[in-house]
């Protein structure tokens, strides 16, 4: 893994060079933030038609051994033993204060094979983590795999032509697939709120699938500017930023993430590091919770705002926020005392010294149009 | 009408007599891409030489405008609160931001010319 000062390049960056994206360091790779459209129209763009993400960056490792799911278990409180082949699932990877060290989608490929993919900002450390905590299986970091993720509404208008049995999938489900002779493993998820595809890739291969998917009318290269937009719309948690080591899952209000059969009473309760806080914290609440907040006026609310009550005393920090193209509106999220997260609660945020006044709004803020069957 | 002079901090500023009109460049709209909201100074403010002015958002970040001279704001372009995209727009026309009522004389001369930005731009990209 290179090291913080250096930056690294996906394999697609001279195709974002050509395809006039701006680049950016993020997560120690060079990224488009946009391409020539900018933020505003790439966002809408996904939205109503297809958008072709470069998430090559993200870490793609493969977890492989006699019992796999049960080791992984200890790890992240999820239920692997009755995941499907080709099902996956969301999770967090904990760490022994309860605290998240990433958040990652697990895929089953074979019985005893996990396809882990990871945020960019802690591959090294998940691996360092895998390899420790899981000393007798086979870590493998699949450093130069390509990665796309195709979102929108006409995503699945691209796969009728180009791969129909890819919109037979339901959601959080995948398989393996070929595109014009290109071998994929597709699976039908994503981090925008809508339909969509992510499709990894052979590097040999990479130019000539992005070929292919922007060969559509309707897809256009989409850049982390309006990824992270659409995520926010979307409810979706920014690693690093509206959860990290400090906050618990229960806190980051992803307790939907934890299986049931990991909870109290449930057929394989705890055994995952941190599971004593977490537990506990889902008995009897946490003290502090995330939450969507609408704006009033036009605004922008960023990360790192304060948060008052009406009497002017700090409760809370707002840890993502920004303007929603779709509900062309301000929105944010952030963290405040779970008594003062109910839906509707008035409080204020400070934007420049001056309170902003925010409201605690149900997320998602857009609603989410997985394909469930 | 005079022409334009600009500022290294991606700033234009039509001098006319005791009114000095000031907004954005092209090359700083594109900089900041899509601008969603625009807070402008209050009327009458007085405003030194790199003092906050306005703030402009965009979907990705916040961006600080600075004044370019002392003096007193005597006009804001209002049209901008409820179209900040006039400012992605027409930068150099509709999308001005202040005027100001310079304190001292001015001297044109300190600023760069249309050339001299251009020349400036081409160096510093």
């Amino acid at each position: 893994m290179a090291p913080e000062s250096e930056v690294s390049k996906t394999i697609f960056y001279d195709y974002h060079v050509a395809a006039g994206g701006k680049m950016v360091p993020f997560a120690g790779y060079l990224m488009p933030v946009q391409y020539s459209e900018g933020i505003m129209q790439e966002h809408l763009h996904c939205r109503d038609r297809a958008g072709l993400f470069d998430v090559s960056h993200m870490g793609q490792v493969i977890v492989r051994g006699e019992g796999a799911a049960e080791a992984l278990e200890k790890l992240m409180p999820v239920d692997l033993q009755s995941l499907a082949i080709n099902q996956q699932t969301y999770a967090t990877l904990t760490n022994e204060q309860g605290g998240v060290l990433d958040d990652l989608i697990v895929t089953r490929w074979t019985e005893d094979t996990f396809f882990l993919v990871v945020n960019a900002g802690c591959k090294a450390q998940d691996i360092t983590h895998l390899r420790k905590q899981l000393p007798d299986f086979e870590i493998t970091y699949l450093a130069d795999r390509g990665l796309l993720a195709l979102q929108g509404l006409e995503a699945k208008n691209v796969m009728a032509e180009l791969v129909p049995e890819a919109n037979t999938l339901v959601f959080m489900n995948g398989g393996h697939a070929s595109i014009d002779g290109i071998d994929v493993y597709i699976t039908r998820s994503g981090y925008t709120g809508e339909d969509g595809f992510e499709i990894s890739v052979d590097p040999a291969d990479a130019f000539a699938l992005a070929d292919i998917l922007l060969d559509f009318e309707s897809v256009n290269w989409i850049g982390l500017g309006a990824r992270d937009s659409l995520r926010l719309e979307a409810g979706l948690c920014l690693y690093g930023h509206d959860m990290d080591q400090q906050t618990s899952p229960v806190e980051a209000g992803i307790i939907w993430s934890i299986s049931k059969s990991r909870r109290a009473g449930g057929a394989n309760e705890g055994g995952f590091l941190g599971a004593d806080v977490i537990l506990e914290q889902i008995a009897s609440g946490a003290s502090k919770k995330r939450v969507g907040f609408l704006v009033d006026g036009r605004a922008p609310v960023r990360e790192g705002a304060e948060i008052i009550d009406e009497a002017g005393t700090v409760v809370g920090v707002i840890t993502s926020g920004g303007f929603g193209p779709t509900l062309q509106a301000p929105i944010a999220m952030g963290y405040v005392p779970t008594e003062l997260s109910a839906i509707g609660t008035q409080l204020n945020a400070l934007v420049r010294g001056k309170p902003r006044p925010i409201t605690v709004t149900k997320m998602p803020l857009v609603p989410q149009r997985y394909f469930r069957g | 009408m005079s022409e334009a002079v600009y500022t290294e901090d991606h700033e234009w500023l039509l001098i006319e007599g005791d009114v000095v009109t000031i907004g954005v460049t092209e090359f700083a709209q594109e900089q900041l891409g899509d601008v969603v909201f625009v807070e402008l100074p209050e009327l009458g403010a007085e405003l030194g030489a790199g003092d906050e002015a306005a703030v402009v958002e965009s979907v990705k970040a916040a961006g600080e405008i600075n004044s370019p001279l002392d003096g007193t704001v005597s006009a804001i372009n209002e049209a901008l609160v409820e179209s900040p995209d006039l400012l992605n727009i027409a930068p150099q026309s509709d999308g001005w931001m202040f005027k100001l009522s310079p304190t001292d004389e001015l001297d044109a001369s300190a600023f760069m010319s249309g050339d001299e930005y251009q020349q400036f731009l081409a160096n510093n990209n």
